[in-house]
């Protein structure tokens, strides 16, 4: 019997192996001078998608051609970091030319993983705070990349702008999310500059998010959603409550604009991968990472929603639809 | 797949080797569906990640983390024996409320310790690459780990526990205080799990809150996956396997991470993860139909 099992084990761990050299047979025939951009991102996601499709897109309208003078691999860690330190292992052992983490945990995982292949991390908040580089102006070493902080000041001005007589503002987000947490304390200091009360409310998941908006009905007077990747996901939960209480939804993101918030300003994340890619592209030219200053993402995007502005209970202010980049719903 | 994403493998495999050990005890030997790995493993990160910014030892901080694993073990124990709440809801309990402790502990959701020393910090200047220093260290732990397990599981004590898993009346009608062994076995069982999840902070220079999502079906998968292909009455024999699953399993995630080319995309990863997993649990167990040809054995 047990010589069965071990002729099995031996089996088993055969198949494996040969797997391994079938997989890791060359993929289909590559330009040699073909460069190769290896991005990861923790998650799929609306927004870490379309940075992804942002880098690529900036690489391609400057002069690559995906297959041939550019290798474009993409993996996500479907919401597991093991599988992000795997796939981080993987990018480094098979030396791209630049490794783009899309997201915290992704970066952090790259940048542990490896000290010479080039990196430009992007969508991370707080670079300095995850460790991912000590100088901003000179990160020195091989890695640099865009921050994604939100232009937090303008959102809540423009909540101002719709409700010139809130005082209370509601914050959903998840306390489990560096970049949530980093925002909400942000927003808490800002806040009474504008005038505002914050009050919090948290939802570890994105079953919870739900709960967490109704428990703000009668507490708030706006409803804010940061880039908080566990409330986004859920954000219909969200903009359900505010337009059965006449709480008006505004986001951090405009992608959550034409899902149904009312308004936002700020950059979408597609415009955060195009910056991305514009850096991937300074690093492909033979810049040195460690010399690139790390930036934070720059766009002064204003979308509107005025059907669901509507639903929640408010009028779109004039000067905001003068203002407007992208009115939802308008031709 | 190149050596540094074969080795990665290894060592992930390794790290959640000593969660599958754990999920062992709980699962196997005192027959406890415990759940509170979830919560017990980004704990062990938080405390071996905190302690080491504030500047502690890293070998004590990783002590304190798998002590902390511990003491979660015994929260859910006495939530179930001394407070009679089943289980499963009492391991769901611990598990949850981790999550708000472990932010607490660190506070913050994701701390950082890229630029720290840790417990690998000594070898690295020894001249090997870190990606072969990495798995080399956690190998030799989980080997001193399996040894110690296994004999503590021999020792009269071990042996208790295991009778008090396996038939607990019969346990207890021979004097076994039960409830004793089951306080250290989730003690042990849980300990072991914050221990792997200092080392996971450590080897990957960040401690996260969200990193204990799904940390007991892998760790269940790497217990079932070893039994499946290695089955042996000796409880050594029983540990390492524990460990080999759960290297098979990480060996699957990477097989799965290479498979793009077939025309998979990068969303499919974790449905190909569970047919290698799948295929790897039937392939060794599946009747040769000519093997029973040549040999069809008279009953």
């Amino acid at each position: 019997m047990t010589r069965v099992r071990s002729a099995a084990l031996a089996g088993a761990l055969g198949v494996v192996a040969a797997g391994a050299i079938v997989l890791s047979a060359p993929a289909p025939a590559q330009a040699q001078d073909a460069v190769t951009v290896a991005v990861t991102a923790i998650v799929e996601h609306p927004a870490l998608d379309a940075t992804r499709d942002g880098v690529r897109d900036e690489l391609v309208e400057n002069g690559y051609v995906v297959g041939e003078t550019l290798d474009f691999v993409y993996e996500s860690a479907q919401g597991n970091q093991a599988t992000a330190v795997q796939i981080a292992r993987q990018f480094v052992g098979d030396r791209p030319d630049v490794i783009v983490p899309i997201s915290t945990p992704s970066a952090q995982a790259v940048v542990a993983a490896t000290n010479d292949v080039p990196v430009v991390f992007t969508a991370v908040t707080d670079p300095l705070g995850a460790q991912l580089i000590t100088d901003a102006a000179m990160p020195g070493g091989n890695v640099t990349g865009l921050s994604d902080l939100s232009p937090l000041s303008d959102h809540l001005g423009l909540v101002r702008t719709f409700l010139p007589e809130a005082e209370t503002l509601g914050v959903l987000y998840n306390p489990g999310e560096a970049n949530a947490v980093t925002l909400v304390s942000l927003v808490t200091e800002m806040a009474p500059d504008h005038g505002f009360t914050v009050v919090e409310a948290a939802a570890a998941r994105s079953a919870d998010v739900q709960g967490a908006a109704q428990s703000l009905v009668g507490r708030a007077d706006a409803i804010y959603v940061p880039t908080d990747n566990t409330i986004v996901s859920a954000l219909e939960a969200v903009l359900a409550v505010g337009a059965d209480n006449d709480i008006p939804v505004f986001t951090g993101d405009t992608d959550s604009v034409a899902r149904g918030a009312v308004a936002s300003i700020g950059f979408d994340y597609y415009q955060v991968g195009r910056q991305t890619g514009a850096i991937v592209l300074r690093v492909l030219e033979g810049e040195d990472p460690g010399t690139i200053p790390v930036s934070v993402a720059a766009g002064t995007d204003l979308v509107v929603n005025p059907a669901a502005a509507e639903a929640m209970g408010v009028s779109v202010p004039a000067e905001v639809l003068d203002n407007a980049h992208t009115v939802i719903g308008a031709e | 797949m190149s050596l540094v994403a074969f080795l990665g493998a290894v060592e992930i495999g390794l790290v959640f080797g000593l969660v599958a050990v754990g999920v062992f005890l709980s699962f196997r030997v005192l027959n406890f569906p415990d759940l509170t790995v979830d919560g017990s493993f980004p704990l062990g990160a938080a405390v071996a990640a905190t302690l080491i910014t504030v500047g502690a030892d890293p070998y004590l901080a990783t002590l304190a983390a798998a002590i902390a694993g511990a003491g979660a073990g015994l929260v859910t124990a006495a939530l179930n024996v001394r407070f009679r709440i089943l289980h499963l809801l009492a391991s769901i309990l611990t598990m949850i409320a981790l999550f708000s402790i472990n932010i607490r502990v660190m506070g913050r959701p994701n701390l950082a310790i890229i630029a720290q020393d840790t417990v690998l910090t000594p070898f690295y200047g020894l001249g090997a690459a870190q990606y072969v220093v990495k798995p080399l260290f956690v190998g030799v732990a989980v080997v001193l780990v399996v040894w110690l397990v296994a004999r503590f599981l021999d020792s009269e004590f071990g042996l208790a526990m295991r009778a008090t898993g396996a038939n607990p009346r019969m346990a207890r009608a021979q004097g076994i205080p039960t409830d004793l062994h089951i306080y250290v076995g989730m003690a042990v069982s849980n300990g072991l799990v914050g221990l792997a999840g200092a080392l996971f902070a450590q080897t990957n220079g960040f401690a996260d809150v969200t990193s204990g999502v799904g940390t007991i079906v892998v760790g269940l998968a790497a217990v079932i996956l070893g039994e499946t292909l290695l089955r042996s009455r000796m409880i050594v024999f029983m540990l390492a396997a524990c460990v080999i699953g759960s290297i098979l399993y990480r060996i699957a995630v990477q097989l799965a991470l290479n498979a793009d080319f077939l025309g998979l995309q990068a969303s499919d990863l974790n449905l190909v993860t569970a047919v290698l997993v799948a295929a790897a649990l039937i392939l060794p167990g599946a009747r040769n139909p000519l093997r029973a040809l040549v040999r069809r054995e008279p009953r």
